[in-house]
């Protein structure tokens, strides 16, 4: 199969959507010359500058009429550079966007996709480094997408872009580059439905985005220097949430480690920590261990940004402290 | 007398009564329907002030008295399949757009015949079937969705319009900033109704607000701007003609500034300790109720009978709506959670 990056993949997805579909359009910072990781390459070349809109710099504006448009007849796809940018439309995401379907008594639904970078990515800096899915999984009425590679970013956005729900949907700056193999043709990946990216059977790496990456990189030490088998659970989307995938790994392996590269304090990962000892606490043979980033900022100068944010060592840390009591 | 609201030549209205007035609003069925709209809003809030002091509506109410004839005004110039974006103050614009009243009411009281089953409430009424895109209970929020109804429109190359009715609170949001110069820059069919009532919930605009004619704004961001006594409908309803047509052919936004004066306090029970009684009392002589009824004596379109037969059908249209509502069940608790996606989200809980 050929290979393509992340942003690539998701290039394919949008246009895929946009030929089959007159009232899907993409609105957002910096789109027509091709975004930062390139994701958007070649889409106001095919689809013209009334379906591709630059928009100004206001991102209550890119949100909240993205709201708008989405109640009257488009299906908007709005993206704003880094998921920091997000904080100038709270309002128009957490008040408008989440709750219209809702406090209108089901009346519309809000059919819109939210793009943005997340992630740390060589120092980048405390306000273009951070990951909110925390915020936005918390938030009933939106549905939260973290894909981990590029087959799954094309498939799993075609599928936000279906979806007649406000959907958020982040790309993690450090994987947007990556390449990986993905298929030609359009295809679908169900939201909501997790996947077994490496079976094992003595540890569950529960994860989603960049750090699955990482918890395969620290499964493949964990198994050669400390013959650890572990599985990893990649989580795809946090809303809708497989929790079912997560506790058949977990009632198999009877260990469970949480990673994503945000603050651990607050973050996902206690939801899924939490399920999983609402579920199974009698038969874990461990604590379920969280592993994310220390609560600060996320740092510019390097060393201070490796020392707050978790790649694969870490992983293989908390791993071998719940196998080796 | 002490107008602290308007300009000398808006003074009691009669000045504003010698202006051109559109051909239609000499046409006796047009008027009274206006008429009635008029008195279907005020009637509604003021039984809802009634129905709240008697605990019989759950949270709190913001009531649109003083301010009929701009959603009046306004509406008569719109289709049905036009837009409109609200305010938490928002029972009026609905009512003016055409939503169904027993579904208001019902909704006021939380019921689930309520046009939006009871999760929204006052703040939150809508009725996308009449183009009513919500009233909203975040100050200018509906500046930024107006953009996106508009932008809609445009790419779907379809003639409708946009109204977004704010306030002079609104105003002062970044918002109003993002949305105005979009519209501009793209020559969306949005007409922006800026409804200057005095008052940014308990603090006065003369305190928070930059310039005293709100209309400048609109020239900041390469509009046009009109403004207009938002107590005399015939006024409100010529300029907003105006700023409506240019929007559907294609001329792009305008800001239309309505001065008027909120007659009720923020919310029914507001005490009101940041003005005086006099003040409410010298606005009250330009309720444009009145200006309007003087408006259809002077030209012989209706007289005081008249508005005595008109008054006791509204007064019974809202009586029935109140036994709707009243009679109707609260939500079952197991549908709590219904609404909040399309599709059933398992593993949620």
């Amino acid at each position: 199969m050929r290979s393509i990056s992340f942003g690539q993949a998701t290039v394919e997805a949008t246009a895929a959507a946009m030929r089959e579909d007159d009232t899907v359009v993409i609105t957002g910072e910096d789109i027509g010359w091709g975004g930062n990781f390139g994701q958007f390459k070649g889409l106001l070349e095919e689809f013209g500058p009334k379906r591709v809109l630059d928009m100004p710099i206001s991102e209550a504006l890119i949100l909240g009429s993205a709201v708008g448009a989405a109640v009257t007849g488009l299906r908007p796809i709005a993206s704003l550079s880094f998921v920091e940018f997000t904080m100038g439309a709270m309002d128009e995401i957490v008040n408008q966007a989440a709750k219209f379907r809702y406090m209108f008594g089901g009346q519309v639904s809000v059919p819109m996709v939210v793009r943005a970078s997340d992630g740390v990515l060589r120092s980048s800096g405390p306000q273009h480094s951070e990951s909110f899915e925390a915020f936005f999984s918390h938030m009933p009425g939106l549905k939260v997408v973290a894909p981990s590679n590029p087959a799954d970013a094309k498939g799993l956005l075609r599928s936000a872009i279906d979806d007649d729900d406000p959907v958020v949907y982040l790309e993690n700056k450090k994987i947007t580059f990556r390449r990986g193999p993905v298929p030609e043709e359009d295809y679908r990946t169900a939201l909501g439905q997790a996947s077994i990216a490496r079976t094992g059977s003595d540890v569950s790496l529960i994860t989603y985005s960049v750090m699955t990456q990482h918890a395969l990189e620290a499964a493949q030490v964990l198994l050669e220097e400390h013959s650890v088998d572990a599985e990893v659970v990649d989580l795809r989307s946090l809303v809708p949430l497989d929790i079912d995938s997560v506790l058949r790994s977990v009632a198999k392996t009877r260990r469970a480690v949480v990673c994503h590269e945000a603050w651990t304090f607050g973050g996902f990962g206690a939801e899924i920590a939490s399920q999983i000892n609402e579920h199974l606490f009698g038969e874990l043979a461990a604590p379920v261990l969280r592993v994310g980033a220390q609560s600060a900022p996320i740092a510019f100068s390097p060393p201070l940004e490796r020392a707050l944010v978790p790649e694969a060592s870490e992983v293989v840390q908390a791993v071998l402290r719940t196998v080796k009591p | 007398m002490v107008d602290i609201w308007l300009s000398d030549d808006h003074e009691l209205g009669i000045a504003s009564l010698e202006v051109p007035v559109a051909v239609d609003f000499k046409d006796i069925e047009t008027s009274l329907e206006a008429y009635r709209k008029l008195l279907l809003i005020r009637t509604f809030e003021e039984t809802l002030e009634a129905l709240f002091a008697k605990g019989k509506i759950p949270g709190f109410v913001h009531t649109y008295i003083g301010q009929e004839a701009i959603a009046v005004g306004v509406c008569t110039n719109l289709r049905t399949d036009d837009y409109v974006t609200s305010t938490h103050r928002g029972h009026g614009h609905a009512i003016a757009k055409g939503i169904d009243l027993n579904g208001l009411m019902a909704e006021v009281f939380g019921k689930v015949t309520g046009i939006c089953k009871g999760r929204g409430g006052s703040m939150h009424v809508a009725d996308f079937s009449k183009g009513i895109l919500g009233a909203n209970g975040i100050v200018a929020a509906g500046t930024v969705i107006a953009a996106g109804a508009g932008l809609s429109i445009q790419t779907r190359e379809e003639d409708q319009v946009v109204i977004c009715f704010f306030g002079d609170g609104g105003i002062n949001k970044g918002t109003v900033h993002e949305a105005m110069n979009f519209c501009s820059v793209k020559k969306l069919p949005v007409v922006f109704v800026c409804e200057n009532n005095q008052y940014a919930q308990f603090t006065s605009r003369k305190l928070t607000t930059s310039v005293s004619d709100l209309s400048v704004r609109g020239v900041a961001y390469g509009m046009s701007t009109e403004s207009v006594d938002g107590n005399n409908l015939v006024e409100v309803v010529e300029v907003s003609r105006r700023a409506i047509d240019n929007a559907r052919e294609g001329l792009g936004p305008t800001l239309v500034v309505a001065d008027t004066y909120r007659f009720g306090g923020h919310y029914v029970g507001d005490p009101q300790a940041y003005r005086s009684e006099d003040e409410v009392n010298e606005s009250r002589r330009r309720d444009p109720l009145l200006l309007f009824e003087n408006y259809l004596e002077l030209h012989g379109l209706a007289d005081s009978d008249r508005f005595e037969l008109e008054k006791e059908t509204i007064s019974k249209l809202v009586n029935k709506a109140v036994m709707f509502a009243e009679q109707s069940d609260y939500p079952e608790a197991h549908t709590a959670t219904d609404y909040v996606f399309t599709d059933l989200i398992e593993g949620r809980q």
